[in-house]
């Protein structure tokens, strides 16, 4: 987006509308906490403090933050190609299984090998995953947000399946779970904190992600296709190789989530790798209305969120869903805002300030 | 389960009662996401209607010990999410997925925060209609046991057949789900018809939430429903969009989930999770087999997922 003075109104309007959304979403949340009987402003309060009040907040938010990137990249990269893709979860866990498998099969060998065999195994896994959910689209019709539901649940029944039967680890005996992963080839953290370099996958894939959807031709082919597919197919744009390629990208950031949910966060993998990181995941993707780097800004917002889960219910004996809730009223206050766009004169461009011009491309 | 006296006859036997059991929710969520989708309007959301559905259920039938004021206030409380879906999707550039994701989210988590304190106490249950009162099997008396709610159920579809048939309500319905145009130069209001279509659509899964609470399984957990309100909307497409065929679908669903609990009974627990998925493999497979990237599938609502 460039900013001149013939389009500020309407960059004005695409940062202020989902501002505001965010804004009115917290009031309605302060209302219905008030319902509940909590103080609203106690419960701002709280959140802030434990998302952002201190040091220690802050870590907790990035580590929270950093597989919502990924994840989030799954509804997002799909979403410029018109596919609404919300198997987020299902890539991530199966993303995770493939690190973990990795993790213990290449055992033994120097740690960097082992990461980069681990996030390897998640970034195909996953891939291959939503790869699939874009397969059946393009090639047999199948509703893509439908299938790559169901193969959300298919995806936890493969976790559940495998870590209660054949990759077992019998000490494991509450949680049934995997053998760890050796404490050597775990992923580090960044120096001084507790954060993991997950958080530096996050961003390097969002990076990659804008640059690839907005500054490529692979990208603009993609948004084409996205915005008329006949036209795209006129065109002589490989509509199915694009697709195919957009699902399997897709797919892999989620998956890589799982490795590093695996790999830094567990250690190993049980049924805490399906911490609904997905589901949050598009979330972000919507508010930042699919843009790769204001979801980088959106997961921090939303990880803090998370992250106040905990002490919403201590300190405001709110239950632990009150995230749930707070996440739904978010949604729907922002898809509500996405029908204000040049509905709002405030932010109508002057007659006569605007010269024809055709339609921009980087918008 | 008193299955285990029967062996091997006792699969059989818990999948066809499983086939009601779990059918029910199947059977009332697709049917009424068969009238929203008739309106041309697609609900995603009845995922959370189906959980708030649950969770209302249970506790007004705990409160006032009355199961059927359950099934009556779920049924309210589906209408209400219902009418939030309907509203936001009728805003111009407003998708409908997005909004169902929205509502899923929404729903389960207004469920899950209201539900909190009635996941302990247990609620008066609907009660059954003994059909198996022939037999002297204690198995077979247990597996006719059947829910009115799935009557009830049994009976809405061949009635929604024909009120889209043979009703002038119904025509409408169609008409503003085939061709809004027409709809329009007829004199009908097609905001007016979608958001009564999505709002009763939503009662009926609200009352299949009830279901799940009050009979089967018959308790109230944040578990309680594992994707039934979704595999509904995919169970539509499968009955090309006709109430009588949702029905048997719902039964091929209900077969499927009961698949993996039966095998267990048994004593077969070796990839019981996977058994356990079977009904998505399933519905994957069906939308596999019966989607074409060329052309619409024949029944499809004119107008179904195209934006305001």
């Amino acid at each position: 987006m460039m900013l001149d003075r013939e389009t500020w109104r309407r960059n004005l309007e695409s940062i202020c509308l989902p501002v505001g959304a965010l804004l009115l979403s917290l009031v309605l949340f302060g209302l219905f906490c008030a319902f509940a009987g909590a103080n609203p402003f106690g419960v701002y309060e709280s959140i802030y403090t434990a998302a952002f009040g201190s040091s220690r907040a802050w870590q907790n938010t990035l580590i929270r933050a950093a597989p919502l990137m990924l994840t989030s990249l799954c509804t997002l990269l799909p979403a410029h190609l018109g596919l609404t893709i919300i198997g987020n979860e299902g890539a991530l866990v199966v993303g995770g299984l493939g690190a973990i498998a990795a993790g213990l099969t290449l055992q033994g060998n120097a740690p960097l090998v082992v990461q980069i065999g681990m996030a390897l195994a998640a970034l195909i896994c996953g891939g291959v995953w939503i790869g699939l959910v874009g397969f059946l689209r393009h090639y047999r019709g199948v509703n893509e947000t439908i299938s790559s539901l169901l193969m959300n649940y298919i995806a936890i029944a493969l976790l559940n399946h495998l870590v209660s039967g054949p990759w077992r680890d019998p000490s494991s005996l509450n949680k049934p779970s995997s053998f760890p992963i050796a404490n050597a080839d775990l992923l580090g953290t960044l120096p001084g904190t507790r954060i993991h370099y997950g958080l530096v996958y996050g961003i390097i894939a969002c990076v990659l992600a804008y640059i690839l959807i907005k500054r490529t031709t692979f990208g603009f082919a993609a948004r084409t296709a996205g915005g008329n597919i006949r036209a795209a197919r006129i065109a002589g744009l490989p509509v199915g190789q694009l697709t195919l390629a957009i699902c399997f990208l897709a797919g892999s950031c989620a998956g890589l989530a799982g490795m590093v949910e695996v790999a830094a966060v567990h250690g190993r993998a049980n049924e805490s790798l399906n911490a609904n990181y997905g589901y949050s995941g598009i979330l972000v993707a919507f508010i930042a209305r699919q843009n790769p780097l204001a979801a980088t800004a959106i997961a921090v917002i939303l990880g803090g969120i998370l992250t106040s889960g905990g002490i919403l219910q201590r300190a405001h004996n709110l239950p632990d869903a009150t995230v749930l809730v707070f996440q739904g009223i978010v949604f729907l206050v922002v898809m509500y805002s996405e029908s204000l766009f040049g509905r709002l004169s405030i932010f109508k461009e002057r007659p006569g300030t605007r010269k024809v011009k055709p339609a921009a491309v980087q918008v | 389960m008193a299955t285990e006296a029967l062996g091997w006859l006792g699969v059989p036997l818990a999948i066809a009662a499983g086939t009601m059991r779990g059918g029910t929710p199947f059977l009332l969520v697709s049917l009424g996401e068969c009238l929203t989708e008739k309106s041309g309007k697609i609900n995603l959301g009845l995922e959370g209607t189906l959980l708030t559905g649950a969770m209302t259920a249970y506790a007004v039938s705990y409160l006032t010990q009355s199961p059927w004021s359950g099934v009556i206030a779920a049924g309210l409380a589906g209408m209400v999410l219902g009418f939030i879906h309907a509203w936001l999707t009728q805003q111009p550039r407003v998708n409908d997925v997005a909004v169902g994701i929205a509502m899923i989210i929404f729903g389960s988590g207004i469920a899950f925060f209201l539900g909190k304190p009635f996941i302990q106490p247990s609620a008066p249950q609907l009660a059954t209609l003994a059909l198996g009162g022939w037999s002297a099997n204690a198995s077979v008396q247990e597996a006719l046991r059947i829910s009115p709610l799935f009557i009830i159920g049994v009976l809405l579809a061949p009635t929604l057949t024909w009120f889209f048939k043979s009703t002038r309500w119904g025509l409408f319905v169609r008409a503003v789900g085939d061709s809004p145009d027409a709809a329009l130069a007829m004199g009908i209001s097609i905001a007016k018809v979608r958001m009564l279509s999505i709002v009763a659509g939503s009662f009926l899964a609200g009352i299949g939430g009830a279901s799940l609470s009050l009979y089967y399984p018959g308790i109230w957990s944040e578990r309680i429903s594992s994707g039934q309100g979704l595999m509904a909307v995919a169970l539509v497409i499968f009955a090309r969009w006709q109430p009588i065929q949702c029905l048997y679908a719902s039964l091929l669903f209900g077969g499927a989930q009961a698949l993996g609990p039966a095998l267990q009974s048994i004593g077969i627990t070796q990839g019981y999770y996977l058994f356990n998925a079977a009904p998505y493999i399933l519905t994957l497979a069906i939308m596999i087999a019966t989607c074409s990237p060329n052309r619409k599938i024949s029944g499809a609502p004119g107008a179904l997922g195209t934006s305001n």
